[in-house]
């Protein structure tokens, strides 16, 4: 449904007088499947969004080659449009406007009649349960009424894949949740969901692929489960006072280890074997132990192990 | 046609939020009459005229321009609300036409302008102002070019600078040399002959001599036919730069 080739985009920012260029996608080839909740995963300023602008013709790449459902996005960006919805990050509603107007304007802007735009609006606001606040203006929405009605823009005309840009970002966890409802409706009625996010559960839980992109680049793509299960067995996080971190990184040398501020993790083959011998290690080196903890690693760990960072601190 | 398709929705959505706006109203109708009003009683005096009607013959055409300049101009602030709330780039991954988002919103500007000089020439009839309807009409089409020209500028310059901070002093710079050295508030007639020298460099001048001229019954005067085709020449490269800014704009 979406293949893309070495996407590319710089942008250069003036700081006073100097020009600072700033390779914000460098290089992106990716697979999306139909039908399928693809997450873009990763921090602040990755590049999520400028790929996403990109596949939505907003701008143009400098480098590389798009399909998306079927039509070039450098040959025709036109059929792009039609095939496509897109949501931006930072919403797309007017204050003044209510929900039912905007529908409507936008059903219109891609071709549909009076009738059939106010038909489509009617049947979209039901199906995202804003029927009731319809006729409201939206600046009288909450966080995550607001939110669903920008979803609800960016598919009114039926497309066969849907950008959805930090779909969940600043919704308190309840909207979140009923954001994933609605994202998983989507695409049961056959839609193709290309998301972006920076929430690991999220990924984890909603996605059925992901790709995680740290500066510009996709440093692993599978679906959560195996990325996960190419980090061979198990992490130990040791909890310490935040004054023991360096004894306790000094005695568990042996093994390898991350350090964070109040705790450390040890990547080992198997939990149960290792969990005495590091409970022995840190006891013959005095280190005072506050808690331990056997986990699978989590898709943190696989963006750690890949970038060297935690995508948490990040 | 799809662009006029497209340019009305995007029009009757502009139209439709104007006219929700009962602030627009107080200013748009209030501000002008004020300013008919205050300069009323200095008018005949200053402009040393023996009648009322003739004075009003200078003086409204020249607000009347002024008014179009100005109200185009500051059109650019709404738009960079626009841009702020995510509605311009929701419009852009649409097909519709790059034309029509500029124009349906130039002409809600052309329209509410229009409204305004009807209102000013009604109340300046009672003032004892006389004018022929095909003038007056001619008149107006002189006033919907210049601020179709302002405003369409004032969206294209909006969509480069993508700041409120930025839009104001370059919008006041642009307007305050084009308001002294036009004579819109009162005929250089009387200034030295270098400033009337640097006022034919004004294309706002011509407009508004053209429009004068129309005002005073003289449908024959070069400056009629002058005024027009400078003002349609420039609202044409104005609406085609500031499109491919609408095509073209980042965020
Ligand atoms: N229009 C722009 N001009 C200059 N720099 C930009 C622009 N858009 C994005 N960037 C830069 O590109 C990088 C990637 O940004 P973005 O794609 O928004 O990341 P993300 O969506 O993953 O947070 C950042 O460093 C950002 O500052
Ligand atoms: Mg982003």
């Amino acid at each position: 449904m979406i293949e893309t080739r070495g996407l590319r985009k710089s942008f250069v920012s003036r700081q006073g007088r100097e020009k600072k260029k700033v390779e914000a996608v460098r290089g992106v080839d990716l697979t999306v499947a139909e039908g399928e909740i693809f997450g873009f995963l990763g921090p602040n300023g990755a590049g999520k969004t400028t790929t996403l602008r990109m596949l939505a013709t907003l701008i143009v790449p400098d480098d590389g080659t798009a399909t998306i459902a079927g039509a070039d996005l450098r040959a025709d960006p036109g059929e792009v449009r039609r095939r496509i919805g897109y949501v931006a990050q930072g919403g797309s509603t007017w204050d003044d406007s209510t929900a039912r107007e905007e529908l409507v304007l936008q059903s219109r802007l891609y071709g549909a009649s009076k009738g059939d735009a106010l038909a489509r609006a009617a049947r979209v606001l039901e199906g995202f349960q804003l029927s009731e606040y319809a006729d409201r203006k939206c600046k009288t929405y909450s966080g995550g009424q607001r939110r669903r009605v920008d979803i609800a823009l960016g598919i009114i005309h039926e497309p066969k894949v849907v950008f959805l840009d930090e779909p969940t970002t600043g919704l308190d966890p309840q909207s979140r949740a009923h954001m994933w409802d609605e994202i998983r409706r989507l695409r049961a009625e056959g839609m193709t969901v290309f998301i972006t996010t920076h929430y690991l559960d999220e990924a984890d839980a909603l996605c059925d692929r992901i790709s995680i992109m740290d500066n510009g680049e996709i440093v692993a793509s599978g679906t959560p489960a195996e990325l996960k299960r190419e980090i061979s067995g198990d992490v130990v996080r040791v909890g310490l006072p935040v004054d023991a971190v360096p004894a306790a990184v000094e005695a568990l040398s042996s093994y390898k280890i991350e350090k964070y501020e109040d705790n450390v993790r040890l990547y080992v083959e198997d939990g149960a074997v290792a969990i005495p011998q590091i409970l022995r290690a840190l006891d013959a080196a005095g280190v005072p132990l506050g808690t331990i903890e056997l986990h699978r690693p989590s898709l943190d760990d696989v963006f750690l192990t890949k970038t060297g960072r935690s995508l948490r601190e990040s | 046609m799809k662009l006029l398709r497209d340019t009305s929705l995007i029009f009757n959505r502009q139209m439709q939020l104007l006219l929700r706006n009962p602030v627009w109203i107080l200013v748009g109708v209030f501000q002008p009459v004020m300013y008919l009003l205050l300069f009323a009683p200095l008018l005949k005096p200053a402009l040393q005229v023996p009648t009322n009607a003739e004075a009003y013959e200078i003086f409204v055409p020249g607000l009347l321009v002024l008014l179009a300049i100005f109200g185009g101009l500051f059109q650019g602030f709404g738009l960079i609300a626009e841009l702020r709330a995510g509605v311009i780039e929701r419009s852009r991954v649409t097909p519709v036409s790059r034309l029509a988002l500029l124009l349906g919103r130039s002409l809600r500007d052309v329209v509410s302008l229009i409204a305004q000089a009807v209102i000013i020439t009604l109340l300046a009839l009672v003032f004892d102002l006389r004018v022929f309807l095909p003038n007056l009409l001619l008149a107006y089409l002189m006033l919907a070019l210049i601020s179709l020209m302002t405003s369409a500028v004032s969206y294209g310059v909006a969509l480069v600078v993508k700041s409120e901070d930025a839009l104001a002093p370059l919008m006041n710079t642009v307007a305050q040399p084009v308001l002294l050295l036009s004579g819109i508030l009162l005929p250089l007639t009387y200034a030295p002959g270098w400033l009337q020298g640097v006022a034919d460099w004004n294309p706002f001048s011509w407009a508004v001599n053209g429009t004068r001229a129309l005002f005073r019954g003289d449908l024959g005067a070069p400056d009629v036919w002058q005024g027009l085709l400078i003002m349609a020449v420039l609202a044409v490269l104005a609406v085609a730069w500031a499109a491919r800014e609408f095509a073209r704009s980042v965020r």
